[in-house]
């Protein structure tokens, strides 16, 4: 039987006591009860596993030439079955993975998107790195707070650069990028999140073009596709949105010279 | 010949699917090279110049040249966790032409003689994630990767794989522990990863951008590339600008252009009655530059010699609304939240450095504290197993000591607000370095 099962989840699931700059408060390290032993590699018999979650795993496993590689995949996977990593999912990932929880708790604690604490299952991302911030993400992060009130299903958290700063500031939700956002998006974003629907299709950033005004004009037929030219009727809500819009329009208007400067047509010898 | 190398289709529709990226005369290069000996398409390599485009700027044929030849398990492994603030270039080749890697990757595995690699892309890109994962299923069935590839001796398996949100683990090596399924904590170099890197193989590591580039320099033959660009920043660049321009976004330039008319020309610039106050070169890890520094061709020698440096390619703008010390607080925070903590300089450092500009910020501090935080950089840079510290030490004593003056009258306008008068640690540091203030003789 491990020792990770039954009335010891609760303890683990509690996040540990800091202080306003980041220390633990003392007390978190408690002894532990040096009499028990360590949790082993979970008994089978005695853990169930779901059985798509125990696909996932083993299907992960068989990719690569050390199964230890689908730690994080099956991390992963265990995640978006119990919501967060659990001690429960810990142990099912264990047992499927023949290691410890020890180990699997050491990777899960390491990376930024695996929670060891409950969590709501809609996450939403604001990045609020350097990039963004000067674009206002901060307070985009506490009208996103504001607007998820307390509701437990969102999960509403600061992160670091998500790499789509050309659409700041954006957020991630539930892995989709969306940007770049207003203040009032993020009621939005809360109320289409309630509704099941899909986050800001316009601010999707699957659907947004390359920045590079070249780009646009020598991709061929690139102008005719529907699905990237932005809704007609929607009106610019900014002036941030109403400069994206006339970047888009015009392109070469605005860079014809600009590009030809940057690259003469003249021989390109070194 | 078209100026745009590697954005030239990005906007074509469909251009993720397999069909239209050979319509667009996807997987000719590998084709061809597949018929070369691989000498020759490593020689292809080296000609050409190409330098790793994730940071570091080594040049990209070299680095295969130096796995060992013969018949062991040989990695490649592209790095895909682009995770440096203000890049997002790579985000933009995965997500529109993912193919463009994939054949990208089959190439410089076949001229590395390796037979299994891998895509570590970050965790949270989703979307992207599930974009490759299809355009590796497409290669797979039209036999681009697997057994005998189109009938040559080059046997290779491809495996995606999602992190799960770590900076550190777009360090090679941290990369690596993370790949094996482990916290990505860098390793002690040497063995380098050419040597000793996945599963303790020889292994070839290099960003996206780097592996996209390689079917270009195939098509258009090595020596051909390196006429774009700079004699020894061959090629074009993604550049990813962000922060205070009109016109964010990702833009393909050839190397060696001034940096002005990438941030004025191409992204437009800080918004009207703004000027630009700072930018980084490359990326947050980078010492930043100034306004007086905008003429500088864009390569990789210009930003060294103006002790900076090219890094991923993304340039960050800061305008002149905003205060240098929210910037540099800003960065160090981002430093000390993905600081891995293996190392103490690095650790500890990074967590100092954030106290310290808090005091700086709040109005504590005296002009006293801005030495002490730069000897701290001092102190970590070169002295941990990766650069995660010095990427934090760089860009923060270069701002320190660029906007000293502002940091000071930051300092002094605080305590005003605070009530705190004059700092009183001024006296003996006027005495340290001016001889002793009047009135204190005895």
């Amino acid at each position: 039987m491990s020792a990770l099962s039954g009335g010891h989840g609760s303890e683990l699931a509690g996040d540990v006591a800091r202080f306003g700059h980041g220390s633990r408060i003392p007390g978190w390290d408690d002894p532990v009860d040096l009499t028990k032993e360590p949790a082993g590699i979970p008994d089978p018999a005695l853990t169930p596993v779901p059985a798509e979650l125990r696909a996932r795993i083993e299907a992960s496993m068989a990719k690569y030439p050390d199964f230890r590689s689908a730690a994080i995949p099956a991390l992963h996977a265990a995640q978006d079955v119990h919501g967060w990593c659990s001690p429960e999912a810990i142990e099912q990932v264990a047992c499927v993975m023949r290691l410890t929880p020890a180990y699997l708790t050491a990777v899960a604690t390491f990376y930024d998107m695996f929670s060891t604490v409950p969590v709501g299952r809609q996450a939403v991302y604001v990045c609020t790195n350097i990039s963004c911030s000067l674009r206002g993400a901060d307070e985009l992060y506490a009208a996103m707070q504001e607007a998820a009130g307390d509701d437990a299903d969102l999960n509403v958290r600061a992160f670091e650069c998500l790499g789509a700063c050309d659409i700041a500031p954006m957020a991630s939700v539930n892995g989709a990028y969306v940007g770049p956002l207003e203040l009032a998006d993020a009621a939005t974003i809360v109320a289409q999140l309630r509704a099941g629907e899909e986050i800001l299709p316009e601010k999707q950033l699957l659907r947004r073009k390359v920045a590079d005004p070249r780009a646009a004009s020598g991709g061929g037929d690139a102008a005719g596709d529907a699905t990237q030219s932005a809704p007609a009727d929607a009106p610019p809500a900014s002036a941030e949105a109403e400069h994206n819009a006339s970047a888009a329009k015009a392109p070469e208007a605005d860079h014809s010279d600009a590009a030809d400067r940057l690259f003469p047509d003249e021989d390109h010898g070194a | 010949m078209t100026e745009l190398l590697l954005f030239r289709d990005i906007d074509e529709p469909g251009l993720a699917t397999i069909d239209v990226y050979k319509r667009r005369g996807g997987y000719q290069s590998l084709e061809r090279a597949l018929r070369m000996p691989r000498e020759e398409v490593l020689q292809n390599l080296l000609d050409s110049g190409l330098r790793g485009r994730g940071g570091a700027g080594f040049a990209m044929g070299k680095k295969v040249s130096f796995l060992p030849k013969g018949a062991i398990d040989k990695y490649l492994v592209c790095n895909a966790d682009e995770s440096e603030p203000g890049t997002f270039k790579d985000r933009e080749l995965m997500q529109k032409s993912p193919h463009m890697l994939v054949e990208g990757m089959i190439i410089a595995a076949y001229a590395a003689d390796a037979n299994r690699s891998f895509i570590y892309i970050r965790g949270e890109y989703e979307q992207q994630a599930e974009i490759l994962e299809r355009a590796i299923a497409e290669a797979e069935a039209a036999g681009y990767l697997g057994e005998r590839i189109l009938g040559s001796d080059h046997s290779q398996s491809l495996v995606l794989h999602r992190g799960a949100g770590a900076y550190i683990c777009g360090e090679e090596t941290g990369l690596l522990d993370s790949l094996e399924g482990k916290r990505g904590n860098p390793r002690l170099k040497p063995p380098f990863p050419a040597n000793q890197g996945l599963y303790q193989g020889p292994t070839l590591i290099n960003n996206v951008e780097t592996l996209a580039t390689v079917p270009t320099i195939i098509k258009l033959g090595g020596s051909e590339y390196a006429k774009f660009g700079t004699e020894t920043s061959t090629g074009t660049k993604l550049v990813s600008v962000s922060g205070n321009v009109q016109r964010p976004g990702n833009y393909e330039i050839e190397l060696g252009i001034p940096s002005r008319e990438i941030i004025y020309g191409l992204a437009g610039g800080p918004e009207r009655g703004r000027d630009v106050k700072l930018w980084f070169p490359g990326g947050s890890s980078s010492p930043v530059l100034e306004k007086k520094d905008l003429d500088l061709p864009y390569d990789f020698d210009a930003m060294a010699k103006a002790g900076s440096m090219l890094g991923s390619g993304a340039i960050i703008v800061v305008d002149d609304s905003v205060r240098v010390v929210d910037v540099a607080l800003k960065l160090a925070k981002f430093y000390r939240h993905e600081s891995c903590g293996k190392c103490t300089p690095c650790r500890e450092g990074t967590n100092w450095t954030v106290k310290m500009l808090q005091r700086v910020e709040s109005g504590e501090a005296t002009p006293m504290d801005l030495d002490i935080i730069a000897s701290v950089q001092d102190q970590i840079m070169g002295n941990c197993l990766c650069v995660l510290g010095d990427a934090m030490a760089m860009p923060v004593s270069s701002m320190v000591v660029k906007f000293r003056d502002e940091f000071e009258a930051h300092i002094e306008e605080r305590r005003a607000a605070n009530g705190l008068g004059a700092p009183h640690f001024d006296a003996p540091l006027d005495a340290a370095l001016h001889g002793a203030p009047s009135g204190v003789h005895a």
